[in-house]
């Protein structure tokens, strides 16, 4: 079947790709793109572990098709460094311990730094709702919910 | 698979009557479908480029939300959160913060869920939707559009454009809850919507409730003008309430639910709601 160009930006750079209709965004992200960083945990919308900003709204790239990513604005996890220095949230997450098998971690950091971008100031409840659609086997949650209010705190206080 | 993203209304008509083509609003229900091969369109119908698909906004007789406007967006409207809400809770309990940046009313409807939760809210506000087709646009109570479980009365060729509440007079409150097993992320054993309206002597004026989960379709509950009208809702007129709303049970049994549990859960969830819309309209 021919497949369907798709024009599109991701983390501030233009990406030119084909894909057949029937690839989600995190198929393309992943195997034609080479961008392995968003995850696939369930591929039907519950784990949260494929995450990512699309035209400044979180969603599940498991749900996006591929084609439907034509002229978008897509942030992954790759576009949360800068070169070498990493975004506070990602050097809280290494600190406190916040991960340990680590599939979780990519959707988690781009679903948290949505959450701080919209609200400074989260309450721990907000956390925890906000990242709700977020699954993790491993942490329990505590550590990841931890970091992300420390981050905040830090955050405004500088 | 074929894709395509038609620009007018007629042109998702005319793509959308082909055998085999399905619309595509926020795809929280549609590519679940996909990857476990419950449906394989042959088309599949973008339709978020049709003019005024996306959006929300105020007309002069009330409210109107696209049908392919993310909740995300709709809950992020002041002024509509204060007029509506219930349908705003209602909507909130779609899935988690990534499900809410793309579902929408139109595919929460068109899905045709029994346990859908922004339906029983927009049916208990008397929300409308209009409907596009080939030939033409057509108005209908939300109501009428689910018929049976994953079936609509939608013709071929048509869609949903959009969503119309009206301005809630003064006086008017609305709530919604949802009992699941968890604090988050699961299919409603019951959920209820109830709108109210009372005058100045907060006597009610108008009542409406609709609960989900209970029965193949939203079920509106019958005979509550008789009880409830031109006076303060009591224990007595509350009690009626819970068992009009039981005797409209015909839910399924599940691992969410026993049919006796979901039956006195949605007497529980009536009662809740109508407590929560009757103090928001008399604030209102
Ligand atoms: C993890 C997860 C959690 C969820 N939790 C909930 C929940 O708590 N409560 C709940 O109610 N739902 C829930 N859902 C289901 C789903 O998110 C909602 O039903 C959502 O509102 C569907 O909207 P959509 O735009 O994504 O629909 P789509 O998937 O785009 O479409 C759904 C169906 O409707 C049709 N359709 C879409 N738009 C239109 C239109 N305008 N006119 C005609 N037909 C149309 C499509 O062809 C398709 O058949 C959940 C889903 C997931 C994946
Ligand atoms: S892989 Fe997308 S939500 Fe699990
Ligand atoms: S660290 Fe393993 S799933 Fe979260």
């Amino acid at each position: 079947m021919s497949k369907t160009h798709v024009a599109t930006h991701i983390n501030g750079d233009s990406y030119e790709f084909l894909c057949n209709t029937q690839q989600t965004l995190l198929d393309v992200l992943r195997h034609e793109l080479d961008l392995k960083g968003s995850k696939e945990g369930c591929a039907t919308g519950d784990c949260g572990a494929c995450s990512v900003m699309m035209d400044d709204r979180l969603v599940c790239a498991c749900l996006v098709l591929g084609v439907e990513a034509d002229g978008k604005k897509i942030e992954t996890v790759e576009g949360l460094s800068t070169g070498s220095s990493l975004d506070p949230l990602q050097q809280k997450f290494i600190d406190l311990a916040a991960l340990q098998c680590g599939i979780c971690t990519p959707g988690v950091l781009v679903a948290a730094k949505a959450l701080l971008e919209k609200n400074k100031n989260p309450s721990e409840e907000e956390v925890r709702f906000w990242l709700a659609g977020n699954l993790c086997r491993c942490t329990g949650y505590d550590k990841i919910v931890r970091a992300v209010l420390e981050v905040a705190a830090e955050a405004r206080n500088t | 698979m074929n894709y395509v993203v038609p620009k007018t209304a007629l042109e998702a008509s005319k793509a959308l009557v082909q055998e085999g083509a399905f619309a595509l609003a926020g795809g929280t229900d549609l590519l679940v479908k996909l990857k476990t091969k419950f449906v394989s369109p042959s088309m599949v119908v973008d339709i978020k480029q049709v003019p005024k698909i996306m959006g929300i906004e105020a007309t002069a007789d009330g409210w109107w939300i696209g049908a392919a406007t993310p909740c995300a967006e709709i809950v992020e409207h002041e002024s509509f959160c204060k007029d509506w809400p219930g349908v705003v809770e209602a909507l909130s309990l779609i899935g988690s913060t990534q499900i809410q940046g793309r579902a929408t009313l139109g595919g929460n409807l068109c899905n045709a869920s029994p346990a859908a939760d922004s339906v029983p809210a927009l049916i208990s506000a008397r929300g409308t939707c209009i409907i596009s087709g080939q030939s033409r646009e057509r108005e209908e109570p939300i109501e009428k559009i689910v018929t049976s479980p994953g079936v609509t009365a939608l013709e071929k060729g048509e869609f949903i454009l959009g969503f119309k509440l009206p301005k809630p007079q003064s006086g008017t409150g609305d709530a919604y809850l949802r009992l699941i097993p968890r604090s988050e992320m699961d299919i409603a054993v019951v959920g209820a919507g109830t709108t109210v309206s009372v005058d100045k002597n907060k006597k009610i004026t108008s009542i409406r409730v609709c609960l989900g989960a209970i029965a193949p379709t939203q079920i509106v509950l019958d005979g509550l003008e008789d009880i409830f009208i031109g006076k303060e809702p009591d224990e007595n007129s509350i009690n009626k309430l819970v068992s009009i709303a039981e005797a409209a049970c015909k839910p399924i049994k599940d691992k969410r639910g026993t049919i006796e549990y979901r039956t006195k859960i949605a007497g529980v969830l009536s009662k809740r709601t109508l407590t929560i819309a009757y103090e928001r309209a008399t604030n209102h």
